[in-house]
């Protein structure tokens, strides 16, 4: 069937089955492969991604069921990799393998929308969906709290939005 | 995403190689010998026997400096840092450096491995030499041109300069003249002084950082190919099972399928093994039509086995007399016997999944008689050689593309993903990309052997350890182990007791087994130092005094030991042990009054070359919930932390991949089958799991080994002994999350 989605910003078609999960509409139907596939049941969060600035996980949402709505992907998170929690990974050196990294982010990009100073609390709470494996919790933590930082900071000097990681 | 395709492996020259290098335009290619390896350090990759080339730096006139990273990359850091040892020695600007992935091609790189935790001790010499002399090359091309002697230039980041004439030449100018001078002779080449490091020994971040952070195709599951079609394969879910039949009349007519076949397979549990391929247009198509799949299985003999049943014959094993004697030292019955106080304890760690983030999958494209592959193995060249043999293919005939694996903790070692997609892919006729679901990883791994130790020990009245006794059960047949189930002869506290036995016994096993992140170690530390933990109780010492002691009565080199034949492992050096126990003993402030519930334990471990002490707090309270608090470690790898920043990220990810262990993960096996199947049922720790890990080196004069797994054995008898010091309670079966901790 034809699936209308906004993805990014963009309007895509793609003609999938029913029941495709959003994931592999992005990977392999419009070729976005930052959203990754971890376990096909919603339980490690490497598929995150944004649906109306809820944290989904993609992996088992048919597109269809998110047709009409804006989709945020990694890709879309930034225009050029400067959104705060990208600058703070960078910062700190977070990822080992790297492979859960886009899901950790699209999830803590979720929560400091709503939560712009979140305590470890917080994070630990919102954030207890992404495995993982290579188990840089504690750096993630702490890019986490620098973004913050960085976006207050971004905020106070009037920097343009895209570096805010506004929506 | 497209890979480069490796250069056909051909026996070149160091100078035909330079030729090639200077004719192909645009700078300097380097080549170099490899510091030689013994067979042990390179897990399975080639003796040394004849030194190959390599080609590692590309400068081209704007100064960009290309560096090639022989290594696959799964998370432990190397495509960042052993450029970073070439770059240093070189004298260029890390801004400038750009790095560059290598294909397989063991001709020019020698061993391309990640694993046993080997790139740093195989690469600090040989990578810098390249380095150093790429800056000789540069300032010999300088020298020449200004009509000066080389040794009064110097450089500085990518410039070379003459001060005296106050003449300066950018490497980029100089990169096409060098290239025609001859390469200095590598053994001699003159390295930097660590004093003058400008960047081994900095912060340097993962060279894949910025597709990481933006979501840029990266990993072997990114790998697309044109007119690529999409592949699932279903195999036995008992191990080594054979297709009796199968509905491929329906699976066929399903939306998408293009192709569905069963593939006849082997016996080799770590090569191509029967089952079903279903070739789709896309792979949720494949997933789906799987579902139809309706096989009969030729199950096999291992349908007999179990967890429970493996537990019983243990058991019955641990009871008899053992199977194999594989050291003994003085008499541990004799000494047991005049012991002051003895005590014996049965440990049992189960079977572990390695479940890295990324599902299994390949890329494979075969046309016109050859093959194509984009993988993340671990080990590419073997995995080439089982394509080759199980598809009756020249080696030359396969060109391997490497590419960054979403974690690989030992599950990689085996290629058996990539043999499948190369056979897929050849039946199928188009390119094809297989991958597996959770549920087949968790499945068909080459799962962490679980093991039983039998220990009895003996203090003397001084509280000194005098006797110590294992009859370990493992999992093999005859003399020989299953895959990582054996312990090495060598084992501690072999050669730190006089009246010491380690006997083994072993079962057959259907299941595959395989090196899970510091292989045997992250067993066999738990049980022995929780068994330690037991005789310092017994005698009444502190335990880590005990271990202090324990290390300071290390006997010379022992007589070769009693397997024999192989490489001889390196010798555990209780001097340096004993340095990172009292360096973690004072930073973790060992020896505070904690209140009833809570603990510290304290543990260490050797293994690949490096030493690690590590101290645990926890609490339990009275209902038995167990609360890790915190974790120091105290760890000597050498002379020089080459990259401090993912140092500390390796290890503190090690430290808290042992937690996971040993909270919760357990394989277990029913009917020949993997009882678990994903994320719920098999348990990776989680955010709100992490516990703070101090991280400290002790820097000694020993030339710096690997990091990807030594950090990781020590945390979790250390967990243990917290356990024990806050409850009184012994931990002698993991998980902790089946084990009745309630105190009081």
């Amino acid at each position: 069937m034809k699936v209308n989605l906004r993805v990014n910003g963009q309007k895509r078609t793609v003609d999938v089955s029913p029941d495709m999960p959003l994931l592999w509409a992005l990977r392999d139907e419009l070729d976005l492969k930052g959203t990754k596939f971890g376990c096909g049941a919603a339980m490690c969060g490497a598929c995150t991604v944004h649906v109306d600035g809820v944290p989904t996980r993609s992996c088992v949402i048919p597109a269809a069921a998110v047709q009409g709505k804006e989709i945020k992907t990694i890709e879309g998170l930034s225009a050029d990799g400067t959104h705060a929690l990208q600058r703070a990974w960078e910062e700190l050196d977070v990822p080992q393998c790297g492979y859960c990294q886009a899901g950790q982010i699209m999830s803590a990009a979720a929560l400091l929308e709503k939560t712009p100073r979140p305590t470890d609390a917080q994070i630990d709470t919102a954030m207890n969906g992404n495995l993982c494996r290579c188990a840089t919790y504690l750096r993630i933590k702490q890019a986490i709290h620098r973004a913050a930082e960085l976006k207050v900071e971004a905020t106070q000097a009037g920097a343009p939005r895209s570096l805010r990681g506004a929506k | 995403m497209s890979a480069r395709p490796t250069v056909p492996a051909a026996a070149v020259t160091r100078r035909d190689f330079l030729r090639v290098s200077a004719i192909a335009g645009g700078g300097i290619l380097l080549a170099s010998y490899l510091e030689p390896l013994s067979a042990f350090e390179t897990a399975g990759a080639r003796g040394a026997a004849e030194p190959s080339l390599g080609a590692y730096i590309r400068i081209t006139p704007d100064g960009i400096v290309t560096i090639v990273a022989k290594n696959p990359e799964c998370g432990q850091g190397v495509r960042t840092m052993l450029p970073m040892l070439i770059a240093d020695e070189l004298d260029v600007d890390w801004k400038d450096v750009r790095v560059e992935q290598a294909g397989l091609d063991t001709v020019r790189y020698q061993a391309q491995v990640a694993g046993g935790s080997t790139a740093t001790p195989t690469n600090w010499l040989p990578m810098r030499r390249v380095g150093a002399a790429g800056r000789a090359m540069l300032v010999a091309a300088a020298a020449q041109q200004w009509g000066v002697p080389a040794g009064e230039c110097e450089t500085d980041k990518g410039v070379v300069r003459h001060r005296a004439s106050g003449k300066s030449a950018s490497y980029g100018a100089l990169a096409t003249a060098a290239a025609s001078l001859p390469s200095p002779d590598l053994a001699t080449v003159k390295l930097k002084e660590p004093k003058d490091f400008r960047i081994i020994g900095t912060r340097v971040r993962n060279v894949d950082m910025k597709k990481i952070v933006t979501g840029a195709p990266l990993y072997g599951i990114d790998v697309t190919v044109p007119g690529m079609k999409y592949a699932t394969f279903v195999k036995s879910p008992v191990f080594g099972g054979k297709v009796a039949s199968a509905n491929l009349d329906v699976i066929r007519k399903l939306p998408g399928v293009r192709q569905a076949f069963v593939v006849d397979g082997g016996t080799a549990l770590n090569g191509l093994l029967g089952g079903v391929a279903i070739v789709a247009d896309s792979w949720w198509a494949a997933k789906s039509a799987r579902q139809k799949l309706d096989v009969a299985w030729n199950e096999g003999a291992t349908a007999q086995q179990s967890s429970a049943g493996f537990a019983r014959q243990a058991a019955e094993l641990a009871k008899q007399a053992p199977q194999r004697s594989l050291r003994k030292d003085g008499d541990a019955a004799a000494a047991l016997a005049a012991a002051a106080k003895t005590v014996s304890g049965s440990y049992y760690y189960p079977f572990i999944a390695h479940a890295p983030l990324e599902p299994q999958n390949c890329t494979a494209h075969f046309r016109d008689g050859a093959m194509e592959i984009w993988t993340n193995s671990q080990l590419p060249e073997q995995g080439r050689a089982l394509v080759a043999r199980t598809l009756g293919l020249k080696d030359d005939t396969i060109t391997v593309h490497m590419v960054r694996s979403g974690g690989g903790f030992g599950r990689r070692l085996n290629n058996d993903y990539m043999v499948e997609a190369a056979w897929i892919a050849r039946e199928a006729g188009v390119p094809v990309k297989l991958l597996w679901t959770r549920e087949d990883d968790m499945q068909h791994d080459f799962y962490r052997p679980g093991g039983f130790h039998n220990f009895t020990g003996g203090v003397d009245a001084a509280g000194r350890l005098v006797a110590w006794s294992d009859h370990f059960v493992s999992f093999g047949e005859g003399q020989s182990f299953a895959p990582s189930a054996n312990i090495g002869a060598g084992e501690f506290p072999a050669r730190f007791i006089p009246n010491f036995a380690l006997d083994a016994s072993v079962m057959p096993i259907g299941m595959p087994t395989g090196a899970l992140r510091a292989p045997g170690s992250n067993g066999i530390s738990y049980a022995v130092q929780g068994f330690i933990d037991e005789l310092a109780h017994a005698a009444g010492r502190d335990p880590l005094q005990f271990r202090l002691d324990l290390l300071a009565a290390e006997q010379p080199a022992p007589s070769p030991p009693a397997t024999g034949a192989g490489p001889q492992p390196v010798l555990f050096d209780g001097a340096r042990m004993r340095g990172v126990v009292e360096l973690v003993r004072e930073k973790s402030g060992w020896g505070r009054k904690l209140p009833r519930g809570s603990g510290m334990g304290v543990a260490f471990h050797f293994s690949h070359r490096g030493y690690f002490a590590e101290v645990v707090q926890a609490s339990v309270s009275r209902a038995g919930v167990l609360k890790v608090e915190k974790v120091w470690v105290a760890g000597d790898v050498g002379s020089q932390i080459i990259n401090p920043s993912n140092a500390e990220n390796q290890v503190q990810g090690a430290v808290l991949d042992g937690l996971a262990q040993a909270l919760a993960q357990e394989i277990t096996f029913a009917k020949g089958r993997t009882e678990q199947s994903n994320f719920h049922d098999f348990h990776l720790l989680r955010h709100a799991q992490a516990v703070p890990v101090e991280v400290h080196f002790l820097t000694t004069t020993f030339p710096p080994t690997g990091l990807g797994e030594p950090a990781l054995p020590p945390v979790v008898p250390a967990i243990c002994n917290a356990i024990s010091a806050a409850t009184g309670k012994r931990v002698r079966r993991l998980p902790l999350s089946r084990t009745d901790l309630r105190w009081g």
